[in-house]
């Protein structure tokens, strides 16, 4: 505004006006928070919508997928139709895949072993399912040989992934698939149900009493029992 | 089932797989799959217009027209084609309910036909989404509000008493519609005639009359005639007790009749007569008596069981309560406010009215709802100016919240159906997921039935199976035959636990039991309560009864009566010895598990804590069957 009297202000001075510019408008804080508040949120919290929407997957290509499994074309492009239906964004998290197994379990629990499921397929640890580890897996279990199919079943046993069955990592499966039977069974499932069944299995298998199980005397377990031989055959025509 | 949860059973039935190494005993042969697995693309032509989609799609929910061979009724062979002769637009919503999961009510088409089109594909309304739920919903209840008045308005007639009623349910019913009988409806009018009669009296009486001969004050009507007034009121509190009386004996829960709202008001009613002719004619009484006579103006409400209008009155200020209450609040706190500052502007004066800061309240109370009767006035400059705030300040304070509390009300209101549709809605859903979940279970327990009654031949358990239920129930005979543990139904196990005791036995059972009780070890549902049933047995036992193979059982001393073997053979009309066969390994492990039976000492107390004894019973298990279900002496 218009300068004061070099003289300083005196009494018989006029009282002069201070001018209501934009630029001394703006130092009022009262009007800074009245702006403050009308204005708009940051961006921020619509680009992360944003970014969800845009996760998706597109798997290989199909001669590619033929190549690595021992599906047919016409049995891959029908897995795919289904998986693309209930995952459009081509990718399943773990939360989904729980839910989703819990379905065919209504009177149990199901979340834990499809936590250790869901940890066996998902192969590259990156927390989500896509179709080619789907249908890798799939491929194994399926068609694969009996030796693949041993070896997978290890690989869902071994939740650490070390090469070694530990009892601890033995009774935490037995845990949890004594926990799908649910509540309601005859004869009810008691509290060391799992852990005996623990002991059974490391006594079938641990041949040298160290205590884990390995791979090698797994599968040679497994081939010498001709139980577990010839219900390995069962589910080869599931798709 | 869910939606697309057919497409991921073939994975499942995959990662059983895993269980293979595992399993105590062998599994079970896979359902055969005779249908081409190969998916190929139907066409299905709705009036011309021709859709055509995966057969797999359909195949998702089996259960529908659609998904289950009832659509082969619909094939024409000469154009290789389902034909349906239906509407197109409906169906293209119905098809992409297969094909997305989630079924959505169009806007524009009508509510009935919609319906039809998804009774008529078997689809039930309940799968609608949550986009589109709201929406069906209020269409259809508007609709049937429409339909309901339409009858409403051509019946005048309500429904026809049930048959062999009693005269207290018919007398109940008299008074709730009196439109239902001449006799009601005549007393309807009569009590409604003397509330009014008793109301209009207790006004005139107050009324002055001209004085009586020989004298000069006026008195009021009611003294001038005193026994006319008596009388009438006697009267209309005779009708009124009588009603009273009648009511409470026809009402179906005298309790909760005598805690309604209408009923404390026609007590309130009556009762200052009563009392007045109890109470003796004494001066220092009488003033408390002539306060009772007040409440007589109660009967008034008594109108509101002849009109609607002043319950929904009442009800609207029930459920404004809240906004009023914040209102009053409000108010109070500008009138303390205000009362303080004008006692202390106007504290000087001389002469001033405003005695007190309780005085002032008057003066703010006027001023503030703008009513101003001047019988107290500020003198002071100050308490002028405190004055003039207080009565704009008044306008304010009470027109702000009048706004408020209507557009609260119509939102409260709003939401209250709101939250109950959707209270109602979330029940639904769960009862429907509940079901659903039972409905495979049920589904898996049937099959199992069948399964084993007719073992050899597969053909007469295909029945109405589709594929995916053959599937799945494979799938979890596989998970019970891995855990070697079986599933049942909530009834049967708790009927287990309820009946097990020791000695149940049948006699068809102990040749079963010879076989398995020995080498299982499997131990028995609630072996806890087993063991406390035991324990508690033991100290009231009487009769010991050994069973056939089962010898270690002799030491524990059991009684026996006909009941259970009743409830056994009510619960398998089939006389299947499954259920039993399983009870019996669970019996005779429930036993063996208890450490020390001891032999003959009826007055055995309750044996030590269940710490030592391996197998603890997990709580999550036990907490159900706690012991208000056991039942020592019955047994």
């Amino acid at each position: 505004g218009k300068d004061p009297n070099p003289g300083g202000q005196t009494e018989g001075s006029k009282w002069q006006k201070p001018r209501l510019s934009r630029k001394s408008l703006m130092k009022c804080c009262l009007v800074k928070w009245i702006i403050a508040s009308t204005t708009q949120q940051g961006p921020d919290s619509s680009d992360s919508d944003l970014e969800l929407s845009m996760v998706r997957h597109q798997p290989e290509g199909l001669e590619q997928l033929q190549a690595q499994t021992q599906f047919t074309r016409k049995e891959l492009q029908s897995l795919y139709r289904g998986f693309k239906n209930e995952c459009p964004s081509g990718l399943v998290d773990e939360e989904t895949f729980k839910t989703i197994y819990s379905q065919f379990f209504p009177q149990g629990d199901a979340t834990t072993y499809a936590h250790f499921l869901f940890n066996a397929f998902d192969m590259d640890r990156n927390g989500s399912i896509r179709f080619e580890d789907f249908v890798l897996g799939l491929s194994v279990l399926l068609r694969g040989s009996v030796t693949e199919k041993l070896r997978w079943a290890f690989n869902l046993y071994d939740i650490n992934k070390d090469g070694y069955i530990t009892k601890e990592e033995m009774l935490a499966i037995m845990t949890s698939i004594y926990d799908m039977m649910g509540r309601y069974t005859l004869p009810s499932v008691r509290d060391d149900s799992p852990f005996e069944h623990v002991e059974k299995f490391f006594q079938k298998m641990d041949r040298n009493r160290d205590g884990v199980v390995t791979i090698d005397e797994f599968i040679e377990t497994c081939q010498k029992d001709e139980n577990i031989m010839a219900s390995m055959q069962l589910f080869e025509n599931v798709i | 089932m869910a939606a697309g949860v057919a497409t991921w059973l073939p994975f499942a039935r995959a990662a059983a797989v895993g269980w293979l190494p595992l399993a105590k005993k062998t599994m079970p042969k896979p359902p055969v799959d005779n249908s081409s697995r190969s998916d190929e693309i139907l066409y299905v032509n709705v009036s011309g217009v021709r859709f055509q989609t995966w057969k797999n799609t359909l195949d998702r929910y089996p259960d529908t027209l659609l998904g289950s061979s009832e659509k082969e009724f619909f094939y024409n062979e000469d154009t290789q084609e389902y034909f349906f002769d239906r509407d197109p637009e409906m169906f293209r919503h119905i098809l992409n309910f297969y094909r997305t999961g989630k079924l959505h009510y169009p806007r524009h088409e009508c509510i009935q036909a919609f319906d039809e089109e998804l009774a008529f594909y078997g689809i039930v309304p309940e799968i609608i989404g949550d986009c589109c739920m709201e929406e069906y919903r209020d269409r259809k209840k508007e609709n049937q509000e429409r339909l309901a008045e339409d009858t409403e308005a051509n019946e005048a007639m309500d429904a026809p008493l049930p048959p062999h009623s009693t005269s207290r349910e018919r007398l109940w019913r008299a008074f709730e519609n009196p439109h239902t009988s001449t006799m009601a409806l005549v007393f309807y009018y009569v009590t409604g005639f003397f509330i009014a009669v008793s109301v209009i009296a207790n006004v005139v009486e107050t009324v002055p009359c001209r004085p009586p001969k020989g004298s000069v004050k006026e008195l009021p009507c009611g003294e001038k005639y005193q026994l006319a007034f008596f009388c009438m009121d006697t009267a209309c509190v005779l009708i009124f007790t009588f009603e009273y009386l009648m009511r409470l004996f026809a009402a179906p829960s005298r309790c909760k009749f005598m805690r309604s709202v209408m009923s404390v008001i026609d007590v309130v009613a009556i009762m200052p007569y009563y009392i007045g002719l109890v109470m003796p004619e004494n001066e220092d009484v009488s003033g408390a008596f002539v306060t009772l006579r007040v409440f007589r103006v109660f009967r008034i409400f008594k109108f509101s069981r002849h009109s609607q209008g002043l319950r929904i009155l009442g009800y609207t200020l029930k459920s404004c309560a809240s906004e009023l209450g914040f209102l009053l609040f409000s108010l109070t706190m500008a009138i303390i406010i205000f009362a303080t500052v004008m006692f202390y502007a106007e504290k000087g004066t001389k002469g001033s009215t405003f005695t007190s800061i309780p005085a002032s309240f008057w003066y703010t109370i006027v001023t503030m709802t703008t009513l101003g009767y001047g019988d107290m006035v500020p003198n002071t400059i100050a308490g002028k100016i405190f004055g003039s705030i207080c009565s704009l300040s008044g306008v304010l304070v009470i027109a702000l919240p009048v706004p408020v509390i209507v557009s609260n009300f119509s939102r409260i209101y709003h939401q209250n159906q709101r939250a109950d549709k959707m209270r109602a809605q979330q029940k639904v859903r769960l009862a429907r997921i509940r079901m659903a979940k039972k409905g495979t279970t049920n589904a898996f327990l049937q099959y199992k039935e069948d399964r084993d009654r007719d073992s050899d031949s597969t053909a007469l358990c295909v029945k109405n199976k589709s594929a995916f239920e053959h599937q799945h129930h494979h799938l979890l005979h596989c998970l019970e035959k891995t855990t070697n543990h079986e599933f049942t139904d909530e009834m049967t196990y708790s009927e287990l636990c309820m009946t097990e005791s020791v000695g149940f036995r049948t006699s068809r059972s102990t040749s079963l039991s010879s076989q398995q009780g020995a080498q299982n070890n499997s131990t028995g549902c609630c072996p806890r309560r087993a063991r406390r049933r035991a324990a508690m047995r033991l100290a009231n036992s009487t009769v010991s009864v050994s069973r056939g193979s089962v010898q270690e059982l002799d030491t524990l001393h059991v009684k026996t009566t006909s009941i259970p073997p009743q409830t056994r053979s009510s619960l398998n009309a089939q006389a299947d010895d499954l259920k039993l066969n399983c009870g019996e390994q669970d019996f005779t492990a429930a036993i063996i598990s208890i450490p020390t039976p001891p032999a003959n000492t009826p007055d055995e107390s309750l044996p030590p804590s269940p710490a030592p004894i391996p197998g603890i019973l997990r709580n999550t298990r036990a907490t159900a069957y706690t012991h208000d279900t056991v039942k020592i002496s019955s047994l």
